[in-house]
């Protein structure tokens, strides 16, 4: 018996549609794509022009700013260090968030290391930027801004087409890692002044291993690459580009612009009714990030007075975690949680629900009722429960250590 | 192209559920059943010909991918998940 998937932050099971597609390129269609001089390069290349387009089009972007990646954190590495590299003679400065995925704060720390200057704007108690604080970081050597759209962990949505616009008015490339947006909320990268823009296929039904990078032709952006060899990829991203990674990455593109707005209908009432069930059985709940700005298939709950690794312990069968994948391993509060200003008791029990395409009614409804069942059974078991039950605040305690 | 018929359109749908509920996971079956369904629903009163046949030829189109793909999971698929 395998658990119930509930995890989709984490990565989301192929469609069907997609692996379709992909197959004549994993079977018959074997050639390099980057082979001029006969037919089995030519259709594989067919292939990859396909798909670059289906990319472009879900992001109203031209094929020709398409680069094909391995991933998101090869994308998010490309934009940060490629283009603070490429105009590190007069630009030394880069502005990025507190809450960004891992592979972006990585990025930046080792830029430090290099010599530039990172400023980590801090987000207010919902997980938005303040936008004045963000005005207020722009050095005169500021060549880079990088802010997600979508959180992974607690599903806000930054502004944006807002933020765009500072960029463009401070004349600073602005990077968005969209990996948790593209095919599920409308982007477009001329209406919000996107400038470089990651993209992951497994966050989107299609595979895993291939991802992409929007880099913008006009006005033009350039960056160092950080892979030498064969020059494939406009000479950004050397390696021969595989087909049928690619071609699962534009078939997932062109499936999710078609099923955007039936997927985000779906999934919000999905979301709607695992929130208001849960909230209304269980008290001490609290929903973290911002209500209004955010994905609904994200949700990440706090059950104050819970261990959340004891609760997704006892959830054996269903798939959750307590946030991003790569940090799931430690015991460490989430990074994202702590920026929000969540108290350290209440960062450590938090659980992250993900709703997809092919999530069900039937299995929100099991998750609901195995998650108010457990939260009754550990609260019942906690002495600290016990003592607020009896009217005692835990915050005025003196806890001494033996 | 004369437009299809209302049988040969209603046959088209029954062979579409037919093949889904072939699926051996769980999430993709249901998946496919209610997307079927609810893009049979929302088009039903479709009048323009041309409409009807685009609509028609995509929905053989995915007929294809659905039997495909349910002929690849019958030899994948090993265990099953706590709903199925």
């Amino acid at each position: 018996m395998r658990p119930l998937y509930m995890d989709v932050q984490a990565t989301t099971a192929l469609d069907p549609r997609v692996l379709d597609s992909m197959l004549p390129y994993l079977t018959v269609c074997y050639g390099n794509p980057h082979s001029r001089t006969h037919a089995y390069g030519w259709e594989s290349e067919a292939a990859l022009d396909k798909a670059r387009r289906q990319v472009a089009d879900l992001i109203g972007a031209d094929s020709r700013e398409i680069i094909f990646t391995s991933g998101a954190t090869e994308s998010n590495n490309m934009a940060i260090k490629g283009v603070a590299r490429f105009y590190k003679s007069r630009k030394k400065h880069i502005i990025t968030t507190q809450t960004e995925h891992k592979c972006v704060l990585d990025s930046c720390r080792s830029l430090e290391t290099e010599g530039f200057r990172v400023t980590y704007l801090p987000v207010k108690k919902n997980g938005l930027i303040d936008l004045k604080e963000l005005e207020g970081a722009f050095q005169p050597d500021t060549s880079l801004v990088s802010v997600m759209t979508v959180n992974n962990e607690i599903g806000v949505k930054q502004p944006i087409h807002d933020i765009g616009e500072i960029c463009r008015a401070h004349k600073v490339f602005f990077h968005t890692d969209a990996a948790q947006a593209i095919g599920k909320i409308p982007m477009d990268v001329n209406d919000m002044k996107i400038d470089l823009m990651s993209i992951s296929g497994h966050k989107i039904y299609g595979p895993k291993g291939v991802g992409a990078i929007y880099v913008r032709r006009r006005p033009r952006v350039r960056l160092e690459p950080l892979q030498s060899g064969g020059g494939q990829e406009r000479g950004l991203r050397s390696g021969t580009v595989p087909t049928p990674l690619a071609v699962g990455l534009g078939a997932a593109c062109e499936v999710a612009q078609q099923e955007m707005e039936y997927d985000h209908k779906r999934i919000s009432q999905l979301a709607e009714r695992l929130v208001t069930k849960i909230m209304s059985e269980v008290p001490d709940v609290v929903m973290n990030g911002d209500r209004e700005h955010r994905y609904p298939g994200c949700i990440n709950l706090s059950f104050a007075y819970v261990e959340g690794e004891s609760l997704l312990m006892a959830l054996k069968d269903v798939a959750l975690s307590s946030g991003s994948a790569c940090t799931s391993a430690s015991l460490e509060p989430s990074y994202v949680l702590r920026a929000i200003g969540t108290d350290e008791d209440l960062a450590h029990s938090s659980i992250r629900f993900g709703i997809g395409r092919f999530t069900t009614e039937e299995e929100v409804d099991y998750t609901v009722q195995k998650c108010i069942q457990h939260v009754k059974r550990l609260r019942e078991m906690s002495p600290l429960w016990e003592m607020v039950q009896d009217g005692i605040d835990l915050k005025s305690i003196k806890w001494t250590q033996h | 192209m004369a437009a299809s018929s209302r049988a040969q359109v209603l046959r088209l749908y029954r062979a579409l559920l037919r093949e889904s509920q072939r699926f051996g996971s769980y999430n993709y079956r249901t998946y496919a059943i209610r997307r079927i369904r609810d893009a049979f629903r929302e088009n039903k009163n479709i009048k323009d010909s041309e409409k009807i046949e685009e609509l028609v030829n995509k929905a053989k189109a995915n007929l294809e991918v659905i039997h495909r793909q349910v002929c690849l999971f019958l030899s994948f698929y090993l265990s099953c998940t706590l709903l199925s």
